[in-house]
């Protein structure tokens, strides 16, 4: 099973090549004018082949990933990877995942669904002009053909081991949860939708064609993209939170960091892609964009598994093959820069605008946006090039909170602005008086905290305030129009727009009245922590699947609430590690987070516990993110599918 | 001579602290996983701790790690702040100690200005970038 999935990885490999060169042919022949009736035919045939190529290219590698599975299922532990990261004794579900849950497979996972991605291109892009198609698909190619190169000389997933093992080494047990399932292949299909946008930007570029129409052919790529990230985001940081057992939901980690880069290219990009496909402006800016958001997520792919940035997805680290990955992110992200710098001359300038305008509002959140992106990304490597010069230092959470953070809420200030101004050209003191309610929001969320509260930190007060005038005013739009003949992707922006306020105010309210009771208890000793009375009730052993361990039984009260949580202390034997099993329970108004701690050696258990008001709020935020981002692929789609039936563009 | 490793001997026992058990790892010191009786200044070793750097881990700060090179960090830390010592001096001894990597919160410094510079410039160039699609007002 193993050398058919590796022979399939090489007739997918050499099927880009094809792809790439089939292509490359085309826009070079088919660009001259002389050509005679027979050559434009030959011409005609090249051209007509890409498309088939392409589709047998995503099939074959999605082969090669489902026989990666195969052996991942059956435990073949004559296959090194397998022995490396799996064991017999696994549950199912973590031995399919495992699949992905280390390097080889997570690269074969991509280039996986980079082929599907681009199948699809092929079969379902009808509207761009066809050389500019042709074009996008090479670039794919291209693309694809790094990762078949890097997969087949320095990272094979099928290599054989000899002797074979009774039995493998097992996965990391912080794996083994079901974050794993879906957390890497959402983040992946993101990235990938990124550099479909991106073959789109190249195809564009090489034959001249930036304008509504390609932007209207990116769209919904850059919007699934777009929605995925932040699928994979927000279910990452629920992840981290639970399992790692500090309540904390965002560490400023050099991984965090590397997805969350691209997702604000990707906001960036949508936000500008969507002037170009209704203003015709903006031209050589969503091209750039394009270009940074494929840069943001090779960099997310492959500096995470480089082993240059050190954080706590360390099981990503192989430093041996740090100089490929190198190699390879100096030719995607310095070729794609390249590209630009040569053609953003053939691009002319779009349509211009008036400062006061929708596109004006969006012209600054994509400044805005940008800079924050600049302000990660510096943070970032910053000590990666302080390390060259010898500096060791550490950049974290103060300096992403300082010099971010404001720029992050004046982001949210523009985010209730943009929507209520009108396209090409408005009036600042009518703006200003459909503000009317949000900033009333605003203004009335800061008093009321600051009669209740008193001793609240500047930050948060702000957050909330803003949090509750951009709620407001991201349902402005929707007033005085027909609910039902509202168009999808107008409810698509409002709900995310919406999500957006809901998640800050989760951040400001549980940074602001979080709890923490860090205590030795013994059994039948309360304490409190937040509204809730706590009582250990008693230790017992627990055994699972392929751990043993302990669980404390903890009953909690509040008013007259009485309920039991069951933190654990879970004993891997392969690898040997201790993990710790939170214990969540949520409220309308919070959360309550237990945590058991080592025993003191007189009967007392360590327990950590946290009262986090309204955190759920957080990821709830997340979800509606996504949805607004679903609700608007739907809509988009849909409407451009009635506007090719019609003949016409919308 | 024997009557002296006797007496140790008696000590030991009466200390509660058997010879065998050394052999184990000592256990966590209270402050590690326990918080200062003051509100007011389990807060301030909180937020310093947030700001310092788990050396032995990858990427995370002393607030949120397990291990155990953590734990005694954050006994440090709250000893100290209950001693009445202020964070910014906690953080100094601590860097004097382990270098500028401990912290989080780099000091300005030769190292650091352009770090700190570049928000600003980036912010600078945004607005110069993004003034040429705006149309030039008509006089």
């Amino acid at each position: 099973m193993a050398e058919a999935g590796l022979a399939a990885l090489w007739f997918a490999a050499v099927l880009a090549l094809l792809q790439l060169l089939l292509g490359a042919l085309t826009i070079r022949w088919g660009g001259r004018a002389d050509a005679t009736p027979r050559r434009a035919a030959s011409i005609a045939a090249l051209a007509g082949s890409v498309r088939p190529v392409a589709v047998v290219q995503g099939l074959l590698s999605a082969v090669a990933m489902l026989c990666l599975i195969w052996v991942f299922a059956t435990s073949d532990m004559t296959v090194k990877l397998v022995v490396e990261n799996s064991q017999s004794a696994k549950p199912m579900m973590y031995k399919v995942a495992g699949a992905w849950g280390n390097h080889e497979g997570s690269m074969l996972l991509w280039v996986t669904i980079l082929g599907l991605a681009g199948g699809a291109v092929a079969l379902l892009e009808r509207r761009l002009e066809e050389r500019t198609l042709i074009a996008t698909l090479a670039a794919q190619a291209a693309i694809a053909l790094g990762f078949y190169a890097f997969l087949l000389v320095a990272s094979n997933p099928f290599a054989r081991i000899w002797p074979a093992p009774a039995d493998g080494l097992g996965l990391n047990p912080l794996l083994q949860d079901p974050g794993l399932a879906f957390h890497p292949p959402t983040l992946y299909v993101g990235y990938v939708g990124l550099s479909v946008a991106f073959s789109f930007a190249v195809g564009a570029l090489v034959t001249g064609d930036v304008g509504p129409a390609f932007a209207r052919a990116m769209r919904p790529w850059v919007l699934g993209a777009w929605t995925f990230l932040t699928v994979g985001i927000t279910a990452g940081s629920y992840w981290a939170y639970y399992e790692l057992g500090w309540g904390g939901w965002w560490f400023w980690d050099p991984v965090e960091n590397a997805s969350l880069m691209p997702w604000l290219a990707a906001t960036a990009l949508l936000h500008s892609v969507t002037v170009l496909a209704t203003r015709d402006g903006l031209r050589a800016w969503t091209v750039m964009l394009a270009v940074v958001a494929f840069s943001m997520s090779m960099i997310g792919t492959f500096l995470v598994r480089s082993g240059i940035l050190t954080s706590v997805h360390a099981f990503a680290v192989d430093p041996t093959r740090g100089a490929f990955i190198l190699a390879l992110l100096a030719i995607y992200i310095g070729g794609a820069l390249a590209l630009f710098a040569l053609r953003v001359g053939t691009v002319r300038q779009g349509t211009t605008f008036d400062l006061v305008s929708r596109e004006g509002g969006l012209v600054l959140n994509n400044l805005l946006l940008s800079v924050i992106l600049g302000i990660v990304l510096i943070g970032t490597l910053y000590p990666l090039v302080a390390a060259g010069f010898g500096v060791q230092l550490s950049i974290g959470a103060p300096f992403f909170d300082k010099a971010a953070g404001p720029i992050a809420l004046i982001l949210v200030a523009a985010m209730a602005v943009g929507p209520l101004v009108r396209w090409r050209r408005d009036d600042g003191q009518a703006v200003l008086a459909r503000m009317t309610w949000p900033i009333a929001a605003s203004a009335f969320t800061a008093a009321g905290l600051i009669a209740l509260g008193g001793s609240m930190a500047i930050l948060p007060l702000l957050a909330l305030s803003l949090a509750a005038g951009l709620a407001v005013a991201s349902i402005a739009p929707l007033w005085g129009r027909a609910l039902r003949r509202t168009p999808l992707a107008i409810w698509g922006m409002v709900v995310a727009h919406l999500g957006v306020a809901v998640s800050l105010a989760g951040m400001a309210a549980s940074s602001a009245w979080t709890q923490e009771r860090l205590v030795a208890v013994g059994p039948g000793e309360p304490t409190r922590v937040g509204p809730f009375t706590v009582t250990l009730v008693g230790i017992a052993p627990v055994l699972g699947e392929n751990w043993s361990g302990l669980e404390g039984q903890l009953r909690a009260t509040r008013d007259e609430d009485v309920l039991i949580l069951k933190p654990q202390q879970r004993f891997f034997a392969n690898p040997p590690t201790t993990t710790n099993e939170t214990s969540i329970r949520s409220f309308w108004d919070g959360q309550l987070y237990t945590v058991l701690g080592q025993p003191d050696g007189r009967g007392r258990w360590q327990v950590r516990l946290w009262w986090k008001p309204f955190v759920t709020l957080i990821w709830l935020g997340g979800a509606l993110i996504a949805i607004g981002g679903a609700l608007s692929l739907i809509g988009r789609v849909a409407r451009d599918r009635r506007a090719a039936q019609r003949g016409g563009w919308a | 001579m024997r009557r002296a490793i006797l007496a140790a001997l008696a000590l030991l026992a009466a200390s509660g602290v058997s010879p065998l058990a050394a052999d184990t790892p000592l256990p966590a010191q209270p402050l590690a996983y326990t918080q200062l009786a003051d509100p007011a200044q389990e807060a301030r070793a909180k937020a310093l701790m947030e700001t310092l750097r788990c050396l032995v881990c990858q990427g995370q700060s002393i607030a949120d790690s397990d291990a155990s090179m953590a734990g005694d960090m954050r006994a440090l830390v709250r000893q100290r702040i209950a001693a009445g010592e202020s964070p910014a001096a906690i953080r100094r001894w601590l860097i004097s100690r382990y270098g500028d990597y401990v912290s989080y919160d780099p000091p300005l410094s030769g190292a650091t200005w352009p770090l700190y510079l570049a928000p600003i410039l980036l912010l600078l160039a945004g607005i110069w970038i993004a003034r040429a699609s705006f149309r030039k007002r008509r006089r």
